[in-house]
């Protein structure tokens, strides 16, 4: 007995410590910055240089800039930062040529679409939930942007048939008898209807929603038009570009040659040439009194662009996945839905999260270019600010805050990759 | 183990002057093999004879290019042919296990075992559950059930393989070289369930190097090499008294060394 507790000590002896100069700020800082001379001299050097430059920053940011001012020549008297120019016209910047009376209109679509972006983002959100998420949020933004909208009713009836049918074809064998019967009530409601208003007996009536006066999409501008330009093209994009990926693997040459066709012709052209083409060129091919929207038009293309490159991402985390992931779903029986549905994306999407929040971030500044077709885009609205003769001469100033707004969108996007990259290899890593 | 008389048991696979090839190279030449319901085979040869491509094309994997291949499900005969239909209801009968495990990483145990009854038979979701609750109890490993693939060992991996082909009460299991991925400590785990499961009567059709496994489960052991059946014979006979050249080379290599 005597013995066993004596030999306990030895064996449950604290673990040994590193010695403490390698460890804490400075035996980091001894490591990794004066491990030599020619270390330390670099790491004094580069210290100077950056509080040079901070100071100078600081400087001319802050300790002499001028945030009152009446006019830009108020500001030439000082030769810091003229950040009254931004005071002056940061509404602009924002709204575009929106009707300034109005402007509250674009600031809550935009908070409206931000908070659509932030609920969307929660992994617990994705199911049904997403559909309502987007349905309130677009209904809401739209409205608010457009002040009227008339919602048709063959629309309403349309969706409830599309409701209906997938509902059916998607639970028929798993719903109870009132699921499944509601599901057939909703069909056959949508079916009557359309039905119904084919042979004419229904007229064709819209449900107006016009809490406000109407702005059309020509005076739309400033960071809701990025937003709405980058939301929904992408969203649109995303599966879109999916699809096209899964279409490129099909074993059926039809299919597959339409997708490659596609993915490569768009990957070939700038995007510039195809905003450009849907500005100008479309209007000429569609018959005389038809015409879409240049603010939907612009977004049409970018969506096709978009998707040609998500695709191209897409199919990359496709090819990843080991045979085995598809053989051992072929033996069980899944069909080719249930297989890439369950097995095939997630795991594929999980690979590319990274590559695809790039190209996400690529085209929210992109969205940039719609400046060529005339459309007033956030940077476009900044650019406009500075043709003011009275605030002329100061561009940096400008520049630098809309890089900031650019930055906050952008860097948002690189921590949430990172933050759903960790989320979703919870667990799975040993 | 005690031989089993099969000759009234119905004929669940038959295979009929099966033929394929990898692009010029002939696989399977002529393969001729019935299986009675309740049988379990063993199939061996040297790598590359066509053993595993030939199970691959019982539950088509892999799709043969002559001959004919008929799978019994419920006493109903089905051929396997381009129609999907065909191919569907004989992958729900048949089960299959992987050298590679194949798990998917993405889901938990249960997940991975629930997904194809819930999918493909309809199950509700509370009874593939229980089910696949007692196959985990079977295989030994039910308080992994939350778990996800990749932190179970390999040993474990694969008898959650048996247990999610077996969650879609199949009638027929397919093994590709189920313990040769596998460390050695791990495959005596792996074999005492598939030993369980021969013992309940499952049609089995395996394809393995492990020779006392055949020799105490199989009804009869196949000797493949290039791609053709060279001697097929109940296990005591293969082992003591092989017929043919290749299969003593073989044998003395694999019991050798």
């Amino acid at each position: 007995m005597s013995q066993a507790t004596e030999a306990g000590p030895a064996t449950t002896q604290p673990a040994r410590l590193p010695p403490t100069l390698d460890t804490g700020a400075i035996g980091w800082m001894r490591k990794n910055l004066f491990s030599s001379v020619g270390n330390s001299i670099t790491t004094i050097l580069v210290v100077a240089f950056i509080v040079w430059i901070l100071s100078w920053f600081v400087d001319w940011a802050l300790l002499q800039a001028t945030f009152q001012a009446e006019s830009g020549k108020d500001c030439a008297k000082s030769h810091g930062a003229c950040w009254a120019l931004i005071g002056e016209k940061y509404r602009y910047i924002f709204f575009g040529s929106f009707p300034y009376e109005q402007h509250w209109r674009p600031l809550f679509a935009i908070i409206t679409m931000i908070a659509m972006l932030l609920l969307s983002s929660d992994r617990r959100m994705w199911n049904w939930r997403l559909a309502i998420i987007w349905t309130v949020g677009s209904f809401i933004t739209f409205v608010l942007m457009f002040g009227e909208i008339f919602i048709p009713v063959t629309l309403i009836f349309v969706l409830a048939l599309i409701a209906g049918l997938a509902g059916y074809l998607i639970r028929r064998k798993v719903a109870e008898s009132g699921e499944r019967i509601a599901y057939v009530a909703l069909a056959g409601l949508g079916i009557a209807y359309v039905l119904l208003r084919l042979i004419g007996v229904l007229p064709s009536v819209s449900i107006p929603v016009t809490p406000f006066s109407y702005v059309e999409t020509g005076n739309w501008g400033g960071l809701a038009v990025t937003m709405i330009v980058a939301t929904y093209g992408l969203a649109a994009a995303f599966p879109y570009g999916i699809l096209l990926a899964l279409g490129r693997r099909s074993k059926l040459p039809l299919i597959r040659g339409l997708c490659i066709g596609f993915i490569e012709l768009i990957r070939g052209v700038p995007l510039i040439s195809l905003l450009i083409m849907a500005s100008v060129m479309l209007p000429l091919f569609l018959p005389a009194g038809m015409n879409f929207d240049k603010l939907l038009r612009a977004q049409v293309a970018v969506i096709l662009f978009a998707g040609a490159y998500i695709a191209e991402i897409v199919r990359g985390g496709l090819q990843s996945l080991p045979k085995g992931q598809f053989e051992a779903a072929d033996a069980m029986g899944l069909n080719y839905a249930q297989k890439t549905a369950f097995i095939v994306l997630p795991q594929a999407l999980r690979v590319v999260i990274p590559p695809l929040i790039n190209t996400f971030i690529g085209f929210f500044k992109d969205t940039s270019l719609l400046l060529i077709i005339g459309i007033f885009d956030f940077l476009s609205t900044a650019n406009q600010a500075l043709v003011d003769p009275v605030w002329t001469g100061y561009p940096g100033e400008v520049y630098l805050f809309a890089a900031a707004v650019y930055f906050c969108f952008c860097y948002s996007m690189s921590r949430y990759s990172k933050y759903l990259e960790r989320e979703l290899n919870k667990g799975t890593q040993r | 183990m005690a031989v089993r008389d099969l000759n009234g048991a119905p004929t669940v696979i038959d295979l009929d002057q099966v033929n394929k090839w990898f692009g010029q190279f002939h696989v399977l030449t002529d393969i001729n093999l019935q299986v009675k319901q309740s049988e379990k085979i063993v199939i061996c040869g040297p790598s590359g004879s066509g053993k595993s491509t030939l199970i691959r094309c019982i539950n088509r994997l892999e799709e043969h290019q002559a001959g004919s291949i008929i799978v019994s499900v419920d006493g109903k005969r089905i051929e396997l042919t381009n129609d999907v239909k065909n191919v569907e209801a004989i992958r729900k009968e048949v089960g299959m296990v992987f050298q590679s495990f194949n798990l998917f990483p993405h889901l938990t145990i249960l997940d991975n075992l629930t997904l194809a009854p819930i999918w493909v038979k309809k199950m509700p979701k509370k009874e593939a559950d229980d089910i696949a609750m007692s196959l985990l109890k079977r295989v030994r490993i039910p308080e992994q059930a939350l778990k996800y693939p990749g932190q179970l060992s390999g040993g474990q991996q694969q008898r959650v393989a048996i247990a999610r082909a077996l969650c879609m009460r199949p009638q027929i299991m397919l093994f590709d070289e189920p313990t040769s991925a596998l460390d050695p400590e791990m495959v005596k785990e792996v074999l005492d369930v598939m030993i369980e499961l021969a013992n309940e009567g499952m049609t089995m059709l395996v394809v393995t190097h492990e020779m006392g496994f055949a020799r105490s489960v199989a009804d009869r052991v196949i000797f493949m090499d290039r791609g053709e059946i060279v001697e097929q014979a109940p296990p005591k006979e293969f082992f003591a008294n092989p017929r043919n050249e290749r299969t003593r080379m073989f044998l003395s290599q694999i019991l050798h060394h």
